[in-house]
């Protein structure tokens, strides 16, 4: 097999190697914008025909397996401790104050619904799905799969990535709501029982000032989160070229940019829905 | 037939295919070979649009198919077999799910008519009741077998093969070329095979072009092989002293 040469630089090469480069700052614009554009159009390519809707859906329901229920756990996990951690902490903080008890069950709630649960939840699957879609792509692509496909006349982009961003768009918001959940049941757990405020406070303090918008601000986030970390690692798989070290690059490329684009979008979302 | 015209490559400073034109026949089994780095890959990627010429184009019979839209090219893809020097069978679906793949892709067969055209490729490439079986559970040979069977399931007019035969005991490869000679007789289907092995050419090389330096520099049939007197051809096929020794003895008798 020959491998075909590319003088095609990864953006992620840029960042770690300013050396290559002698006015980096100008190439890394010019290169994020090659990087956008292609991105794109593999996104537009994605939407094309030709597709067989019944292997589209058991595609699908796979990658909803593989999405939603294979990180159930590290999900749960993880919402539960960040929102015990926020009870502890705002305890902590409001301690010899004159601000009520109760207040924490609202803060915890709040806290929770409109940046804890989506935000936290989607960088963990950014590295746990994301870094999964890109060496699973890619390796596909080393392998010659997408090559094989490719021949048989299949159109790969979408094959590959369009049932996994259907799986994500349905499998993530339902994986921060329930994280929104466990991370309030984990907020009661470690601090009622050791007597940092009372279970009465708490509740009072969940039902205090609740406004259904905020709901909606957790899901329309965790949406948009999901789309950027299933087709951002799905990029960076699919373009993968060369070796193993290639692969490992591409996988942590991923995974830095989803979240860097998750953190971006979180503060254009908060600004959009809250100004 | 297909047709190649005037095909140059360049990637980067580097020169790899340089002006090559050939013609490779419907019911013939087509052997592209030369050394390492020659070109050889390239020029089969190039033919079936995976790798794109910097200049040249390619005909399948009257089509241009650099001047195809996307849409043509898929199209004429089902007409296309590929078999890829590591098989690239799908780990995650068994033996069945991937020949299947293009039926299930492309047809409105029944589940029933899909079964019946999975096992008759089976049978064709002797691999039967192997169906439930992943890749990594059977051979590098049934592998390739697997293959075959996955690339001419669809009934292709056109099959390539990328080194059919790297990885492979000489028994297995000779069973190999058997059939993909079977196959292209069979269906009088244009095969184009790209190969390193030297039993291959002499074996089933029914239109054979060497490539060196991303030239075509030699064309012609396993027995002109044997007759054909320039270095180029006595260099690269009969290198070793065990070989020229067996052409001898090959030309005497």
């Amino acid at each position: 097999m020959m491998q075909v040469v590319s003088k095609e630089i990864p953006i992620f090469a840029i960042i770690i190697n300013k050396s290559l480069f002698p006015e980096p700052g100008f190439y890394m614009i010019t290169n994020f914008i090659y990087h956008f554009g292609r991105y794109v159009m593999l996104l537009g390519q994605s939407l094309g025909g030709p597709r067989k809707l019944n292997i589209y859906f058991r595609e699908t329901i796979r990658h909803m397996m593989d999405i939603g229920i294979g990180s159930i756990i590290i999900v749960a996990l993880i919402a539960f401790f960040i929102g015990a951690v926020t009870a502890v902490q705002f305890s902590y903080q409001l301690g010899g104050t004159l601000i009520p008890r109760y207040y924490i069950g609202y803060i915890v709630r709040d806290m929770t619904i409109i940046e804890l649960a989506p935000t936290i939840t989607c960088l963990v699957l950014a590295g746990k799905v994301g870094s999964n879609i890109a060496s699973e792509i890619g390796g596909m692509r080393q392998k010659e799969h997408i090559d094989a496909m490719e021949i048989m006349g299949v159109n790969t982009a979408s094959f590959l990535i369009l049932p996994r961003v259907i799986a994500g768009l349905t499998m993530i918001p339902l994986l921060v709501f329930m994280a929104a959940i466990i991370s309030i049941f984990g907020a009661f757990v470690a601090s009622v029982p050791i007597g940092l405020f009372s279970a009465d406070e708490f509740i009072k303090g969940l039902g205090m000032f609740y406004d259904p918008y905020n709901v909606f601000m957790m899901f329309v986030k965790s949406v948009v989160f999901a789309f950027i970390l299933i087709t951002i690692p799905a990029y960076q798989g699919y373009n993968v070229k060369g070796g193993s070290i290639e692969l490992g690059n591409a996988s942590t490329a991923a995974v830095v940019f989803s979240n860097v684009f998750i953190l971006l979008s979180d503060y254009f979302i908060a600004l959009l829905l809250t100004t | 037939m297909i047709r190649v015209e005037k095909i140059y490559k360049q990637f980067g400073d580097l020169e790899v295919l340089k002006d090559i034109n050939v013609e490779f026949e419907r019911g013939k089994t087509n052997l592209i070979i030369g050394r390492s780095g020659a070109g050889k890959t390239v020029l089969l990627k190039i033919l079936i649009g995976l790798i794109i010429p910097t200049s040249g184009t390619v005909f399948y019979d009257d089509t241009d198919f650099y001047k195809l839209n996307k849409k043509q090219i898929r199209k004429l893809r089902m007409e296309v077999g590929m078999l890829f020097q590591a098989s690239a069978l799908f780990d995650s679906y068994t033996v069945e799910e991937n020949i299947r793949f293009p039926l299930d892709m492309f047809t409105n067969f029944t589940p029933a008519e899909k079964s019946n055209r999975v096992n008759s490729c089976l049978e064709k490439v002797n691999l039967e009741g192997v169906n439930n079986r992943y890749p990594s559970e059977i051979s590098g040979g049934m592998q390739k077998r697997v293959g075959i069977a996955r690339a001419i399931v669809m009934h292709p007019q056109y099959l390539f093969c990328d080194e059919p035969n790297s990885g492979l005991d000489p028994k297995t490869s000779i069973l190999i070329d058997q059939l993909i000679r079977d196959i292209t007789r069979e269906n009088n289907i244009t095969t184009i095979i790209n190969t390193h092995d030297m039993n291959s050419v002499m074996e089933i090389g029914e239109n054979i072009i060497l490539l060196q330096d991303g030239h075509l520099v030699w064309q012609g049939s396993s027995g002109d092989v044997l007759t054909e007197d320039s270095g180029i051809i006595q260099n690269f096929i009969f290198a070793s002293p065990f070989l020229q020794r067996l052409k001898k003895l090959a030309l005497e008798k």
